[in-house]
């Protein structure tokens, strides 16, 4: 079975820490940040990078279109 | 592997629409408008329309859309966005024309225009945002309001008729529920009636398709309504957080408003 390995990268300032992201994760990859953005928000981030398997459901959820998704086939 | 490794332009499987611009939403955290307005611009930019499209704005939360896609836009009195849709159909019947509107715009102050719009087969595309409550004016209570809901105007709750005792108990009080979407489904001008939600992925990727299957019947016909709800969240005056407003948008308002095609070519879709 062909296995993948993604990674997201976060647009922190546009991010509003909402959460949404983290919940629809299948694999748990992303957490909120304890640090906040210059809105003051809890932005989201890759706790976890070596589970992400590039699925972009974080993306397809997101309701500002901070999350940029990346894929590659191992 | 390592993430920079990954983090390459030739591994790229999904980004925010260039159709969008750069300003940040105004939309509270988690507002299901937000994931709207990206699969709207994702559907124009996949099928290269987007110099041909002019959306109409309507009033309420999504006052401001015109600053957020990258598309001719024109703003609309409360509730006329379908009337004004109509105007530029007709004097450029070759352009698309979409409609973005609220629950308080489309199925209150603007019921009229809906359903003449919809019951003159006017060629356009109309996306309802249905999230059960006034969003921007501070939550009071919408035709869409669930029974026993609880908002700014019905503190406790929604009632169709007065509760028993004193004597007035059966009549009426603030009124049933209304499934507009159901309602301008059984006139013969709409083509294509379905109702979508933005809550979890597959929500999205449905939703996404549906939008898609609105555009190209307008596109591709000439006449006839292409009618999208998305039943949606409001957090921040259903009092809850972003993902608890997504789950009790799945315990309380998909029962009431079930997802599914209603109407699809212009015939009834046998439940």
């Amino acid at each position: 079975m062909a296995s993948f390995k993604g990674a997201i990268v976060v647009n922190t300032e546009r991010c509003k820490g909402c959460g949404v992201c983290a919940a629809n994760c299948p694999v748990g990859v992303i957490s909120l940040a304890k640090e906040v953005n210059g809105k003051g928000y809890n932005y989201a981030y890759m706790a976890e990078p070596d589970k992400c398997i590039g699925c972009a459901s974080c993306g397809m959820v997101c309701p500002d279109g901070v999350i940029t998704v990346y894929k590659v086939k191992l | 592997m390592s993430i920079e490794d990954i983090i390459k332009p030739e591994n790229l499987v999904y980004q925010k629409s260039k159709l969008l611009t750069e300003k940040p939403f105004h939309y509270c955290p988690g507002c299901g408008h937000g994931t709207t307005h990206r699969i709207i611009a994702e559907v124009l930019e996949e099928l290269g329309v987007d110099e041909e499209t002019i959306g109409v704005a309507p009033v309420g939360c999504s006052v401001m859309a015109y600053d957020y896609f990258d598309v001719d836009f024109q703003e609309a009195a409360h509730g006329r966005a379908p009337a004004l849709a109509t105007g530029l159909k007709r004097v450029w019947p070759n352009k698309v024309i979409f409609t973005y509107q609220g629950d308080g715009d489309l199925a209150a102050i603007g019921t009229a225009e809906t359903i003449h719009a919809c019951n003159r087969g006017e060629n356009i595309t109309m996306i309802f945002v249905n999230n059960g409550i006034y969003g921007m004016t501070g939550g009071q209570m919408a035709p869409t309001t669930l029974e026993g809901m609880k908002t700014a105007t019905t503190p406790y709750g929604r009632k169709a008729t007065l509760p028993a005792g004193a004597g007035f108990d059966g009549i009426p009080c603030n009124g049933y529920p209304l499934r507009i979407t159901e309602l301008i489904a059984q006139l013969p001008g709409t083509k294509y009636v379905t109702r979508q939600a933005v809550y979890n992925p597959a929500c999205v990727r449905k939703a996404k398709a549906a939008i898609k299957k609105a555009f190209e019947n307008q596109i591709n016909g000439k006449s006839g309504v292409n009618f999208v709800e998305i039943v949606s969240n409001c957090n921040s005056n259903w009092k809850m957080e972003p993902v608890a407003a997504n789950k009790w948008l799945v315990e309380n308002m998909l029962p009431f408003y079930p997802l599914g095609d209603i109407k699809v070519d212009g015939k009834l879709v046998e439940k």
